[in-house]
């Protein structure tokens, strides 16, 4: 089901709790199923929930609670805006609307062609810098204008 | 021990307890929906906020913990202020559909709505809406935006039930409660999420929309069904039985209730009820008047013997066995122990012992199904450290930590039993229970010796309602089980014989068979309509010994009438002595006649006891499913759609399935003795080599042989196709 490179790292994370408390390394898990699948489909959550000896309907609870797992397969690229109200405040709507105009989908959607995925996030913790997205789950661009906006769908959308 | 003040009043509580705890020693009442005294405290209601002194801001009583001098105010205003806005919170998403909820009239929120809530809304936006789901054939979860999400029913299925089946996903606005994608609610203990659940998110299917809550009479009653005894409200209208609910008692069955005995109700009203006697006449069953088929049943019952089911009541038992040889150990197989027991055999210990116990061994039991609230008491005792030790041939999912367990093959079971003496030594209160696989096994006496040989408290798990009430009756009488089988003419009791005996095929060598049964058969020469448990008055006796007497719920329907009166009026007709009671307490009183139960019961057998039997070749494992183990069960609807219920297959491991060069879910002939059956096979590889499970109590095995035995096993030719 997860690749055995995956699974090294799992139990990495499994290994930092005592062994009677697996599940500890529920969301660790998760991150690790997502980075290799791109999302968590029913069958990876059935599976990280087999490995860390949990109900599944528990690791669904994870999975669900927090935003930057992907219960859906997104695009190749997913770009996160945070509409909290600092970010709000300094212009993050404004830069979600570009974004949205200039993709052509709303929050939660995908384009046609599968590249990008928009999602609606949370605070990041960088409401100084807004607007803040956050591509990948993992590379933060702050201060974005809609030049750089630009600059960065251009970026990503050169497939390689 | 610290000392507080709650509403001005003084309390001492243990360290450790919370202020809710104070507040229901003193009686004062803290409005909550999450908190229950049998789940772990989760405070996310809000909804028992109070006003303690110095504190910053109103706290939850249920999570709060008490401290030396703490002053605590329930209905000062700051306390009264939140706990009237959680209500107007808990209301804003709560839909107004309480006309037509099966939960009004016995509902906390709309409680509580009344002493907490405003008489209207503020709340002008939209409500959310959540989907509902299927989530099996017993809990409906058809309108879950009534949730308040409280995760009680999560908590139960986590912490009681031993497995989480529902849990809640998302978070904030979009939080609601989900059984994982696809999947049910199979816990044998699942209707009880519907008693905990606070609103009517959760509320039972067979009884939805049937009736209103506050048009039900509630009667107490016991359950028919395992040997617990748990104490039953039965709720009636219009003399039809309408649902049945757990009647607390800490002692029994706590505040729960298995599924068995909550929904098995249904088979109650099943259409085939027996309404009027029947007699068998050129082959044919007619219905005819009491008088004609009792007359008939008494001129064939002549030197007759007695099948009586174990889930018949203690009077009905006590009047079976002055009418012959009777015995009710229907699915017992070995009587080498009987006049070698000191006493009836029994649980050993009261049923909340179970609780307090800090090392077990149970042998031969598929304890969840046979015994789902006694699995739950060892649960919860192994949640407390006990170690739990299993001896078995099957090795089923105990949802709970198991310190070892032993799978052998049923030929090994009483030989296996002596090397556990060293995982028992040194606890402090260990015991060793005896299951129904254990009784029913063909060695049950030896295997009996060998447990009490382990030298700590020995008990039996008992398999019905009356197993240790049987005995009280003084049934076995006249030879026992074994001399019934060898009469002409026998007399049932409440059993369906290929379904409910050891062997299904029992009755082949009786000419004549008088069936006293509550629905319809096609088993008997004559048939009495008798009442079952909800119309009649009778007493079991559980597991540990504890009489417990019960009146009728409702009248029997049409002609039916209470087994007790049947057979002192057959009695009579025989002419047998002892039969003049005109009431069932005189009954009661000849058999208890102010006897200590207590003092008739013993689990000490003549240590020496050995039990013929050899076997050779493959080995059946037979288990009565949880769903098919009594007749009143087996016509319940809902019950039987449940996965509990799936059909029989023939369980077998990976050596095996290969050795037959069968696949998984390919068809097989299993032949016991004369009979066979057609089964799909099935793996399971925690099974022992040469052993094939294959399921008692059910039409599509009727036709095998006894539980215990060897079969033999064919891959099925190929239907043809037409």
């Amino acid at each position: 089901m997860l690749a055995p490179e995956s699974l090294k790292k799992i139990d990495r994370e499994v290994a930092k709790y005592p062994p009677d408390q697996k599940q500890s390394a529920v969301m660790a898990a998760l991150i690790i199923a997502q980075d290799e699948k791109g999302w968590l489909s029913t069958e990876t959550m059935d599976y990280v929930a087999q490995y860390l000896g949990m109900a599944p309907v528990a690791v669904y609870e994870v999975a669900s609670f927090y935003n930057m797992y992907n219960l859906q397969q997104s695009g190749t690229h997913k770009l996160t805006v945070c509409t909290c109200l600092p970010c709000g405040l300094q212009g993050s709507l404004e830069a979600a609307d570009y974004l949205r105009k200039k993709l052509g989908i709303g929050f939660g959607e995908t384009t046609p062609d599968g590249w990008f995925t928009l999602k609606e996030g949370e605070c990041m913790g960088a409401c100084a810098m807004a607007p803040v997205v956050l591509v990948d789950n993992k590379r933060m661009c702050d201060y974005m204008s809609n030049d750089k906006l630009d600059a960065l769908v251009d970026e990503l959308s050169r497939k390689t | 021990m610290p000392k507080l003040e709650i509403d001005g009043k003084l309390v001492e509580v243990a360290q450790g307890a919370t202020v809710m705890d104070a507040a229901h020693k003193l009686g004062i009442f803290v409005p909550h929906f999450c908190y229950h005294k049998k789940l772990s405290i989760a405070a996310n209601c809000r909804m028992c906020l109070v006003e303690v002194e110095k504190a910053p801001k109103p706290m939850p009583a249920c999570a709060t913990p008490v401290a030396d001098g703490m002053k605590v105010q329930t209905q000062s205003p700051v306390a009264k202020t939140a706990q009237n806005g959680v209500m107007e919170f808990l209301l804003i998403n709560h839909p107004l559909d309480c006309p037509i909820c099966d939960q009004g009239g016995e509902c906390q929120l709309q409680d509580l709505a009344v002493g907490y809530g405003a008489s209207a809304s503020r709340y002008q936006e939209e409500k959310r809406v959540v989907l509902h789901k299927d989530v099996g054939p017993l809990v409906a979860a058809e309108e879950m935006s009534r949730c308040i999400q409280c995760t009680r029913c999560v908590r139960f299925g986590q912490e009681v039930a031993g497995v989480m089946e529902l849990g809640m996903i998302g978070r904030g606005e979009h939080a609601e409660i989900v059984a994982f994608v696809g999947k049910t609610v199979d816990s044998e203990l699942s209707g009880n999420m519907i008693d905990l659940c606070p609103v009517g998110a959760l509320t039972s299917k067979p009884f939805r929309y049937s009736a209103r809550t506050w048009e039900l009479s509630r009667r107490k009653s016991v359950s028919p069904h395992d040997g617990l005894g748990a104490n039953l409200v039965v709720q009636v209208r219009q003399g039809r039985v309408m649902r049945v609910l757990p009647l607390e008692n800490e002692a029994i069955n706590e505040c729960w209730l298995s599924d068995k005995d909550r929904f098995s109700y249904e088979g109650l009203n099943a259409p085939d009820r027996l309404t009027r006697p029947m007699l068998r006449r050129d082959g044919k069953l007619e219905e005819v008047d009491w008088e004609v088929a009792l007359q008939h049943a008494a001129a064939g019952l002549q030197d007759a013997g007695v099948l009586a089911s174990p889930h018949a009541t203690l009077e009905e038992l006590h009047l079976a066995g002055k009418l012959g040889a009777a015995d009710f150990r229907l699915r017992h197989s070995d009587f080498a122990g009987d006049g070698r027991r000191q006493g009836i055999p029994w649980l050993g210990m009261p049923i909340a012992e179970l609780g307090n116990l800090d090392r077990v061994l149970v042998v031969g039991s598929f304890l969840r199904k046979d015994h789902p609230l006694i699995a739950q008491r060892l649960r919860q005792a192994a949640k407390k450290g006990a170690q739990i030790h299993v001896l078995h041939s099957v090795d089923d999912d105990w949802l709970m930590p198991l310190a070892s367990k032993t799978i052998v093959a049923p030929s090994a079971l009483a030989q296996a039993i002596a090397a556990f003496k060293d995982r028992l030594a040194g606890a402090n209160n260990a015991a060793v229970l005896l299951g129904n696989f254990a009784q029913q096994h063909p060695q049950a006496a030896q295997i009996h010796a060998a447990a009490q040989a382990l030298g700590v408290k020995l008990g039996f798990l008992g398999e019905a309602a009356n197993s240790v009430g049987g005995y009280v009756a003084g049934l076995p009488t006249g030879g026992g089980l074994p001399a019934v089988l060898g009469k002409k003419s026998v007399l049932l009791l409440n059993v369906e014989p290929q379904l409910d005996c050891a062997d299904p095929q029992t009755l082949r060598g009786a000419s004549f068979v008088v069936n006293l049964t509550a629905w319809k058969s096609d088993v008997g020469d004559v048939l009495l309509p008798i009442a079952p448990f909800t119309e009649t008055a009778g007493t079991f006796v559980n597991t540990e010994g504890r009489a417990q007497s019960f009146q009728a719920t409702v009248a029997p329907p049409g002609e039916t009438r209470p087994a007790w009166k049947v057979l002192r009026v057959l009695g009579t007709l025989l002419g047998k002595p002892g039969f003049g009671f005109d009431t069932i307490e005189e009954v009661r009183q000849a058999c208890l006649g102010g006897r200590d139960v207590a003092a008739l019961l013993s689990n000490a057998i003549d240590p020496e006891v050995r039990s013929s039997w050899s076997i050779a070749g493959i080995q059946r494992i037979a288990e009565v499913p949880i769903y098919f183990a009594d007749p009143l069960v087996r016509r319940a609807p809902a019950l039987q759609e449940t996965r509990d219920a799936q059909p029989p297959r023939a369980w077998m491991n990976a050596r095996l399935l290969q050795k037959l060069g069968v696949a998984p879910g390919q068809p097989l002939i299993v032949r016991q003795g004369e009979g066979s059956a057609r089964l799909a096979a099935a793996l399971d590889d925690q099974l022992p080599d040469d052993c094939v499970r294959v399921a008692a109590a059910h039409a599509s095995t009727a036709g095998l042989g006894p539980m215990f035995g060897s079969v033999e096993l064919q891959k099925a030719p190929m239907e043809k196709v037409a």
